[in-house]
């Protein structure tokens, strides 16, 4: 046995967030129920019946107290609510510069996919101080990409791309598990993240051996499925030119306007006649079926490679 | 005083055929005891095989698959045939139509219909449980439930489908009954907390029950014909299925919780001898916790996708429908103040109540909060909180009320020395259970794993040492009432000085509950030096 751990590693100064929140929250709750508890004893023994206690002093206006402790409590959780929101908003703001990697989660393991090309499994390779992006696919059922060290975790559902990011300041191996059940050996379905120092990173993506970087192999794929025969200048039937498209605004037929993001990209992959580019006919076949979550996120890393520049990446 | 040849309830007619075709209230409800009884010990074996296999980090009793099933098989008996059935359909049968003096429930044929539908959706989802079992958890997530799930899952969805139609009709009968079927002078301030919480439980019944059938229906139609509702692979969307499945499963928790808290309000004063202390705070906060119950199932899916502003309104709201249950907690601590405290068995598990209670719902601030939440949703905190709510609250509050009324019941008195035991025995054996579970959920131990990290066995072996202590304190009261059945010395109208309209009448009752219809002439809980102010007037 190990002892009695009491608190999980941090890795992030998100994690010390999180903890200084959490810590603030168990001294409310060690206030409130201490107050309860011993009031619930302290009655319980000076009331008891046979005590000679006085009792004359019975409560008659129930109403002020009510409205008093009715009032402190709402106070009370109203911070804790806007406490909390304001932090849980920055996970909904990555970086524009970080660095992305790919995820796919299926039963019973997750793969990484990194700019470079290089593939993982069950382990992840991050270098520490560095903003990281994670884009996650399931294959299958839904899984939950979870890292306690960093406090973080983000349900991948089948059929979408979800996101999550994070910047691990501390050099170390941390755990990663799957926290949504998904059959037989959901228990085993996780490994590491191996936070390293931004040189010991460039020497594991080197030792990978070399690899084609993921847009390079999404463009070749740009080819073999047939999107170029369209989708580049002197094709037969008019489509959009992807240049530049990503992470702009994308004006659509029925009107609206989306970003085009990894999401939107995937979506029109698998369900192009679900949001059509303004001036230009659903004609496009769904590749729903065709295209496995691995080549779709060298796909998407191709179609971002050659969207506006993007610092960093 | 009245001699035991009387008639009662229990020896108006004798033979199989008078209990399964019996439209008495009171003997309905004994065959919900049955039944709650059976679930409860097939729910708490799984429970115990379960903190057996997680002694060690790695497989110990069983494979993977065995202890996926048999974390699935504790969920659905737990939550459907024991935890949302168990106050209802036994105490509030038996004592609800007494306390507003009553004969009988409203649709008497029905409340017997409502038990075989209990049973038999129990029975059905027990046999696809034991034919081999299933492997989805008892919340059924999509796609998983549709395409990857084995066994037999089909059977025991459509078991817990038809065991729906008890609570719903249970509830119908409820709320028909506390509207028309009140004896004179029972103003609705004048009702009972039990017979408010009972009615608040029972809005939620006729309300969520039918949106958890349609959910069923859909999965089931979806598993079967493939029809695209839920799965990505057939144009379906997994996040659908878990607003409908926690549109009805969160309400489901204060289903659980509100009639425990309606119990523990019965107690807390008759043992004080003293008024309730804010009453209609109290009743009211009921019917909130009722209404904002609907508002707040959003928060099991902070992490699951849905937009962030919904989380963000989800959470403000989770916030707000803990504050009714805060205040409750602050009323029951009040009114021990200048009160005659005893503490006989019922009183020291309504304490227990109040204590887990607590711990339960301040645990349920920190996973309000949204960023706590995703660090330990679907870790062991979870687990440790909802069971801090429905076993310490819920169960803690189905075991005071049976120790509260047992004597009404039965017309037998039990050993209070071993009562007293047993509920000092459950509060320290569940406490060492379960409050572990929240320093491992911080951890970061993901819950229904079979093996994990050795790093977390410590706190596992300590959760284990509990859960024996526990079951052993769950275990003695099937000893204690079985003497108290063949043995126990005969109760009076009233053992434990109340004023409700139920102990103005003899243990056991006779059939018709009451002699002649009682004229209620007071609000409940008064007292007068400590003495009684039967709401019947003098008996």
């Amino acid at each position: 046995m190990h002892g009695f751990p009491w608190w999980p590693a941090t890795a992030s100064a998100y994690a010390g967030t999180i903890d200084f929140l959490f810590g603030s929250l168990l001294v409310v709750a060690a206030l409130t129920s201490g107050l309860v508890f011993f009031l619930l004893l302290f009655f319980a023994n000076k009331y008891r019946h046979g005590s000679n206690a006085d009792r004359s002093g019975a409560i008659r206006k129930t109403w002020r107290f009510e409205v008093a402790w009715t009032a402190a409590t709402l106070l009370v959780f109203v911070g804790m609510a806007v406490w909390g929101s304001t932090i849980y908003l920055r996970l909904y703001n990555p970086p524009a510069d970080a660095l992305q990697i790919f995820i796919v989660g299926k039963q019973w393991m997750w793969k990484a996919q990194h700019p470079g090309g290089q593939r993982e499994i069950n382990e992840l390779h991050v270098p520490v101080g560095q903003d990281v992006r994670l884009v996650m696919a399931s294959q299958d059922v839904i899984h939950s990409f979870f890292v306690p060290a960093l406090r973080i975790k983000q349900d991948v559902v089948p059929g979408r791309y979800e996101t999550m990011w994070f910047r691990a300041d501390k050099v170390g191996r941390y755990h990663l598990f799957c926290a949504e059940y998904c059959g037989t050996d959901h228990a085993h379905m996780g490994g590491w993240l191996t936070v390293m120092n931004p040189r010991d990173f460039a020497n594991w993506l080197e030792d990978q051996g070399g690899q084609t970087t993921l847009a390079a192999q999404g463009e070749e794929l740009f080819r073999r499925y047939g999107c170029s025969g369209c989708h580049e200048s002197g094709g037969t039937v008019r489509a959009p030119h992807l240049e530049g498209v990503f992470g702009s605004p994308v004006p659509l037929s029925d009107g609206s306007v989306v970003i085009a993001d990894e999401r939107y990209v995937r979506d029109s992959i698998l369900n192009p006649k679900g949001q059509v580019a303004a001036g230009y006919a659903p004609v496009m076949p769904t590749f729903a079926g065709q295209v496995s979550e691995d080549d779709l996120a060298k796909l998407v890393a191709y179609i971002e490679s050659i969207g506006p520049e993007r610092s960093g990446s | 005083m009245h001699a035991p040849h009387d008639e009662t309830y229990l020896n108006a007619r004798v033979g199989i055929r008078s209990w399964l075709l019996t439209t008495d209230h009171k003997r309905i409800a004994l065959l919900y005891f049955a039944g709650i009884t059976f679930f409860f010990f097939i729910g708490g074996i799984a429970a115990t095989l379960i903190r057996l296999e997680l002694i060690t980090p790695g497989p110990t009793l069983g494979s993977p698959d065995f202890y996926n099933r048999l974390f699935t098989m504790h969920g659905i008996v737990m939550v459907w045939f024991f935890l949302i059935p168990s106050i209802p359909t036994t105490m509030g049968n038996f004592i609800l139509p007494m306390m507003i003096g009553a004969r009988d429930l409203a649709f008497p044929r029905l409340n017997l219909l409502s038990w075989y539908f209990y049973i038999a959706g129990g029975l059905i989802t027990i046999a696809a449980l034991l034919l081999g079992g299933i492997d989805t958890g008892w919340t059924f997530y999509e796609p998983y439930s549709t395409f990857y799930a084995t066994g037999y899952l089909i059977l025991a969805v459509f078991g817990i489908f038809v065991s729906g139609f008890s609570s719903i009709l249970t509830g119908l009968n409820f709320i028909v009954t506390v509207h028309k079927l009140r004896a004179p002078g029972m103003t609705w301030y004048r009702l009972p907390v039990f017979v408010w919480s009972t009615y608040a439980t029972s809005l939620i019944l006729i309300l969520a029950t039918p949106v958890l059938a349609m959910t069923l229906l859909m999965l089931l139609a979806e598993r079967v014909l493939h029809v695209g509702l839920f799965s990505p692979q057939l144009g379906g969307d997994p996040i659908l299925f878990q607003h409908m499945f926690w549109f009805y499963s969160h309400p489901a928790v204060y289903i659980m919780i509100l009639p425990s808290m309606g119990v523990i309000s019965e107690i807390v004063p008759v043992f004080a001898r003293k008024p309730l202390f804010g009453y209609k705070f109290v009743v009211w906060c009921s019917i909130a916790i009722a209404a904002i119950g609907f508002l707040v199932w959003g928060h099991h899916m902070f992490v699951a996708g849905q937009s962030l502003y919904a989380s963000l309104a989800f959470s403000f709201l989770s916030y707000l429908v803990a504050v009714p249950s805060a205040i409750k907690v602050f009323n029951w601590t009040a009114t021990l103040h200048e009160g005659w405290i005893r503490f006989d068995a019922p009183m020291l598990y309504a304490f227990g109540f109040i204590g887990l209670f607590t711990i339960g719902g301040l645990t349920g601030l920190f996973l309000a909060a949204l960023p706590i939440d995703v660090h330990v949703t679907d870790t062991y905190f979870i687990v440790a909180h909802f069971h801090y709510i429905m076993v310490g609250g819920a169960v803690m509050g189905f075991f005071a009320g049976l120790h509260y009324w047992w004597p009404k019941i039965t017309g037998r008195l039990y050993p209070d020395y071993w009562a007293r035991f047993a509920a000092i025995l459950a509060f320290f054996g569940f406490n060492l259970t379960f409050f572990p579970q929240f320093i491992l959920g911080y951890l970061g131990m993901p819950r229904r794993y079979q093996s994990y990290p050795p790093e977390f066995q410590i706190w596992h072996v300590l959760s284990s040492a509990g859960a024996s202590i526990l079951a052993f304190g769950y275990a003695l009261p099937l000893f204690y009432f079985a003497w108290s059945i063949l043995r126990g010395s005969r109760a009076s109208a009233n053992p434990w000085g109340a004023t409700g309209l139920e102990w103005s009448t003899r243990s056991p009752p006779p059939p018709e509950n009451f002699a002649a219809t009682p004229t209620v002439v007071r609000a409940p809980y008064q007292y007068d030096q400590g003495k009684p102010c039967m709401q019947a007037g003098d008996v």
